[in-house]
């Protein structure tokens, strides 16, 4: 039953995106065509989960124990940056269709305030253990994936739209993530 | 280019010309996350423009020891180190801002204005311009978060720095004050800033 809440609550009513406002940059960036953004989501799904994974034991059963929780911040965005990188050279390596698929989008994920946002928000979870950290960072990059394809999907259809001249290009997508965010809104009640 | 603009034209710049929030769009996940209110976005101005003057300073006076190759992570070191000492001070001496900021806080690390600054100018300028340069951004970031959050805070709680100006029961747009009320009130502030930096 708890999994079953916090993939309902990350997805759908504290969506990282729409209600967290974490990923802004990528959420804006890189939306403009529905194929970008499903790779930008695969490239979060994957860091995110393993960054989560490695910063979950490493706050546990290292910063923790000795104390050094006010190093939490440096040290969660080296092991990210190095992960990146990480994974960038594996996969390159391992699975050159998947890295041409991701490989644009991972070096951009370093600075994707969702993935540090996520691996510090996990740290908070009550009862929390690693299978429910995982499960968390999981269940935030289907909200990521599922906000960035829909506003994606609309922003195609907008470039065929009559938009007035001062609304175009940000404002007139400010404005529809808005409009998004406020039918995830609607959701509020589910949890 | 720092010889060939003066001081003024490079603090101005960041203020108005390049502004971090409505032009650049660098910044945007606390400038929407934090800005309920103005006071709230104030702090967050003045917590990122911190951060940002003494990462640059640093980044300025060390660029030629930082090899160029691992400049990037050597740079988030440098963020992270003043993030840390930003978190601990807010703690400290104001626990009410702290909780207000929230996660948000040390994500200033991943803030791609500071980052974006070390790297597309202290690194390759003097430390009096790179210092300019870190006031002028901070300062078109302060103005831009406390602008929306005296927008949302107006409009959704009728009051601006806490200063209620409606009736305990009257009924203000409390659209504003919520998730969606960020973005719908960036749009028409930026409508507005593109409107009057042009007309300029």
């Amino acid at each position: 039953m708890d999994y079953i809440l916090i993939l309902i609550a990350a997805v759908f009513v504290n969506n990282i995106v729409l209600s967290q406002f974490l990923g802004i940059c990528p959420f804006l960036g890189v939306s403009n065509k529905v194929s970008t953004s499903i790779g930008m989501s695969g490239a979060v799904l994957f860091v995110m989960t393993f960054a989560t994974t490695v910063t979950y034991l490493l706050h546990e059963y290292i910063l923790a124990p000795a104390g050094l929780n006010y190093l939490r911040t440096i040290t969660f965005i080296l092991v990210i940056a190095a992960l990146v990188q990480m994974v960038e050279i594996i996969l390159k390596k391992v699975s050159p269709p998947l890295y041409q698929a991701l490989g644009v989008f991972l070096p951009l994920i370093t600075t994707n305030c969702a993935v540090l946002g996520v691996a510090i928000l996990a740290l908070g979870l009550e009862n929390s253990s690693l299978i429910k950290a995982v499960f968390f960072a999981i269940s935030n990059s289907i909200g990521f994936a599922l906000a960035l394809i829909v506003f994606a999907s609309i922003r195609e259809r907008l470039e065929l739209a009559n938009i007035p001249e001062g609304m175009k290009g940000v404002p007139i997508n400010l404005l529809v993530a808005g409009l998004l965010s406020l039918a995830f809104l609607g959701f509020t009640a589910l949890v | 280019m720092a010889g060939t603009i003066t001081k003024k034209e490079n603090f101005l710049k960041g203020v108005i010309k390049d502004n971090p929030v409505f032009v650049m769009l660098l910044g945007m996940c606390p400038a929407l996350g934090v800005t309920s209110s103005a006071f709230n976005g104030l702090g967050m101005g003045i917590a990122t423009l911190f951060v940002l003057l003494m990462s640059n300073i640093v980044v300025s006076l060390i660029k030629s020891q930082i090899p160029s190759k691992v400049r990037i992570p050597a740079f988030i070191i440098i963020i992270a180190s003043f993030v840390t000492i930003v978190e601990m001070v807010l703690e400290a001496f104001i626990p009410f801002l702290y909780e207000q900021l929230g996660i948000f806080i040390p994500l200033i690390v991943v803030n791609c204005l500071i980052l974006g600054r070390a790297e597309a100018f202290a690194s390759k300028n003097d430390l009096l311009s790179s210092i300019v340069d870190a006031l002028g951004m901070g300062i078109g970031f302060t103005i831009a978060l406390t602008a929306l959050g005296a927008v949302r805070e107006i409009l959704g709680s009728g009051s601006i720095f806490d200063f209620r100006f409606v009736s305990e029961d009257a009924n203000t747009f409390i659209l504003f004050i919520l998730p969606p009320g960020a973005f719908i009130a960036l749009a028409y502030l930026s409508v507005l800033f593109n409107k009057v930096s042009k007309t300029n």
